[in-house]
């Protein structure tokens, strides 16, 4: 039963984990180009395995920022995994070892997977989606690294559109309930005011705090 | 020690601060209630913004873009109740083939 719940999370994110392969790919040229050499990308998803992350910090040191810019660029865009590592917290047990390990596979991508209708989590879904996401992210950065441009872009494929459509997949299930909506239908809205206007990550970080409606019922 | 090796081990160990603060700190045991009753909504309000800044962010502000025809066939999927896999497959499928006429 334990094995079942581990395949059925690689099985829920297998699709998109090839969207996030071509991106990977994309990573990878992306930090060859600027200079990064062949070791520090591939080393750098493997540590850090957060996309929007790596791809502001290495574009930013590409233009020439500093070390602190690109750094604080990718602190900010991986805020919103505070909430969300609390969020799942509860039913992580475990050692501190092995919850800190378990942790490392949190992304949005997997994290979406793994959360219940009824606001639950399911640790398995989260591990069993996030490796092969983890897998599917190194790999490509590592393609990227060598030099297979030929496999063009993922945008051609259209892989782009593949997040936001999980995502709306993955929200349907939390619109039930009358609550659930309301913070969507909020965060929705604080997200689509602030993209144009706050620096990238702080959108989804103040979506989040919609959610501090909860308190008040 | 070079800047693209300074960038690789302070966002890395920052990453995995942030991922794991809540899992080691609070880990395996139940959250007070009423900071649950908030983090229940978290699902619900950041998977929402994730659907619009994924749909329409671009590198400078909002973008009406071709993933919105992949995002409006995803919607018609689901609303004919597509599994996941196939609505994510459509809305790809639908968005490369409106760049490949365009």
């Amino acid at each position: 039963m334990e094995q079942r719940r581990y395949r059925d999370g690689v099985r829920a994110i297998a699709p998109v984990a090839v969207a996030v392969a071509g991106f990977g790919v994309s990573f990878g040229l992306l930090a060859r180009s600027a200079g990064m050499g062949r070791v520090a990308p591939i080393v750098m998803s493997a540590t850090t395995f957060a996309g929007s992350a790596q791809f502001a910090a290495v574009s930013l040191l590409a233009d020439g920022g500093t070390v602190a810019a690109a750094v604080a660029a990718a602190v900010l865009l991986n805020a919103r995994y505070g909430p969300i590592g609390v969020s799942v917290a509860p039913y992580l047990h475990g050692s501190a070892p092995s919850r800190f390990l378990r942790a490392q596979m949190i992304v949005d991508e997997s994290w979406a997977v793994a959360v219940e209708s009824d606001g639950g989590f399911d640790p398995r879904l989260l591990v069993g989606a996030g490796l092969t996401i983890y897998a599917a992210w190194v790999a490509g950065t590592a393609i990227g690294v060598f030099g297979a441009g030929a496999l063009g872009d993922p945008a051609t494929l259209g892989l782009d559109a593949a997040f936001p459509a999980l995502f709306l997949a993955l929200l349907v299930p939390q619109l039930k309930r009358r609550r659930g909506l309301a913070a969507a239908i909020f965060g929705a809205a604080i997200a689509l005011g602030l993209t144009p206007v706050a620096a990238p990550g702080v959108p989804i970080l103040a979506a989040g705090l919609a959610c501090l409606l909860g308190v008040r019922r | 020690m070079s800047s693209t090796w300074l960038v690789v081990a302070l966002v890395g160990a920052a990453t995995m601060a942030i991922k794991s603060a809540g899992p080691v700190l609070l880990g395996g045991r139940p959250l007070p209630e009423r900071l649950a009753s908030v983090v229940e909504l978290l699902a619900p309000s950041v998977l929402a913004a994730l659907v619009v800044t994924q749909a329409v962010g671009a590198d400078a502000g909002l973008a009406l873009n071709d993933r919105l025809v992949g995002l409006t066939v995803a919607a018609i999927a689901l609303w004919r109740r597509a599994p996941v896999l196939l609505v994510v497959v459509l809305a790809a499928g639908a968005t490369a083939l409106v760049r490949a006429l365009g």
